[in-house]
């Protein structure tokens, strides 16, 4: 995600989370915010906080009262946000707080619970070799573009009951409006194609409801009246939204690690035993997301001056790459026996989706050893990473035997 | 060794239950419970305090004697 952006002079009081450095390796700049200023601040697009150390990243989550999540994007419009929001919750239960949060997560949870995803495990592992097969005898591939990012939206698709075959149509609209957020008429466009797209499947699903979330929430009634049809649409937005882009990035990362690590893929192949330890490790070292909060009430923090209105950007990427919590916090090791990451958020926002995640990301990387145990990327080129919301790679060729 | 969930501090991560399924249960809501009344078996202990040591949101305790 090639940018224009001014260059930072001083990152403890303007840093930039969409700097081509700080995407290519936030790594470096994080271990130097934390030692010399833990919760760095800037002005470009708004007033925002970036915490660094686990402690104040976890404590900030768990602050709902001060920290609202009405406002959860990391990278708002150039411009100004519209009159009237397009829906008025927003993507429940992630853009809402208590108590709408409280049962429009009730409602999504039972969708991605561990026993509803082992039933989603034999689709996705067909899903992943028949993508493996498509480039398998060729000895190279795009691991993000025909691998990782063909997954999770399918997976997702299969969900909420719509075709896969707008696929490339779904993963479009979540860039633009994640990886492209501050494009306004890129991000609209978007949100208008994808709201647009939903209502009429409600309407279908109206007419005939099937067993799938969609026909379920329209068919679901809260306190004797059924569920507003924005609450729904925003919910089906959610689903789609924040299951695809994140997901993919968690599984294009691991496959670069293991691109760049080779003792790490050896081991890997050796003692396929380590799977799941491996996986709670990648999406450690590696973790995707990042949400924001927004300021509710002028508040001292550890001695930074919040004032209302000012954004959080909950940096649980950098709290899992902490030497208070995790020893030796920048090596990958793949048995790693004490990982309390939070990866998946911390407090009452913790990913929906998080069960869902982990299979997909372990299916598609036992799929890929299997079929493909040695691989290295192409000599000499070049990557291209996402940043902002969702870090992962976008561009990621590799070789293989 | 005896262990509890707080179900006020638990939010679903389910490591535990990923790491020691003998010990937990997790229902449809993610909600984390231990199997029994909590007395985990010599041979689990280790793994026990293993589950301890990856919840997220420090959820797991051990019970005093």
């Amino acid at each position: 995600m090639a940018r224009r952006t001014a260059p930072v002079s001083d990152w403890s009081q303007d840093f930039d989370v969409l700097d081509a450095g700080y995407i290519a390796d936030p790594f470096t700049f994080w271990d130097q915010l934390r030692q010399t200023c833990p919760i760095a601040h800037s002005n470009r697009r708004g007033s925002n906080w970036l915490p660094t150390r686990y402690e104040d990243v976890t404590a900030m989550a768990h602050d709902i009262e001060h920290f609202s999540s009405v406002e959860v994007a990391v990278i708002p419009f150039d411009g100004e946000e519209p009159e009237e929001p397009l829906l008025p919750y927003g993507l429940p239960p992630i853009s809402v707080d208590p108590p709408i949060h409280t049962w429009t997560r009730r409602l999504l949870l039972p969708w991605f619970s561990h026993r509803r995803v082992e039933g989603y495990e034999a689709m996705t592992r067909d899903l992943c070799r028949g993508l493996i097969d498509s480039f398998v005898e060729t000895g190279h591939a795009d691991a993000a573009e025909n691998y990782s990012q063909q997954i999770p939206v399918r997976v997702i698709a299969h969900i909420l009951g719509v075709t896969a075959d707008l696929s490339d149509t779904f993963t479009g609209w979540v860039r633009d409006i994640l990886e492209f957020g501050d494009d306004k008429e890129r991000n609209m466009a978007a949100m208008e194609g994808l709201f647009t797209y939903f209502v009429a499947e409600i309407a279908k699903r109206r007419e005939s409801p099937g067993s799938d979330l969609l026909s379920e929430l329209l068919q679901t009634e809260v306190d004797g009246a059924a569920i507003e049809e924005s609450v729904v649409l925003g919910m089906a937005a959610l689903v789609l939204i924040a299951g695809v882009d994140t997901t993919w990035s968690a599984i294009g990362s691991s496959l670069w690690h293991l691109a760049t690590h080779e003792d790490d893929r050896k081991r890997l192949v050796a003692e396929p035993e380590l799977m799941p330890l491996a996986v709670e490790e990648l999406l450690r070292a590696y973790s995707p997301v990042t949400m924001a909060r927004l300021v509710t009430s002028d508040i001292e923090f550890k001695g930074c001056p919040m004032k209302t209105g000012d954004k959080l950007l909950m940096n649980f990427p950098a709290a899992n790459r902490d030497p208070d919590v995790f020893e030796d916090p920048d090596r990958v090791v793949l048995d790693r026996q004490h990982n309390r990451h939070v990866a998946f958020g911390s407090g009452i926002h913790r990913c929906a989706g998080s069960n869902l995640a982990r299979m997909e990301l372990r299916v598609a990387l036992e799929e890929w050893l299997e079929r493909i145990p040695e691989f290295r990327l192409v000599e000499g080129a070049e990557l291209t990473w996402a940043g902002g919301q969702v870090r992962g790679p976008r561009v990621l060729p590799v070789v293989f035997p | 060794m005896k262990i509890r969930v707080d179900a006020g501090k638990c939010q679903g991560h389910a490591r535990c239950y990923a790491l020691v399924p003998e010990l937990f249960s997790v229902d449809d809501y993610g909600q984390s419970s231990v199997v029994g009344d909590g007395t985990v078996p010599a041979e689990l202990e280790e793994r026990a305090r293993l589950a301890i040591a990856n919840c997220p949101e420090y959820a797991i305790e051990e019970l005093a004697d």
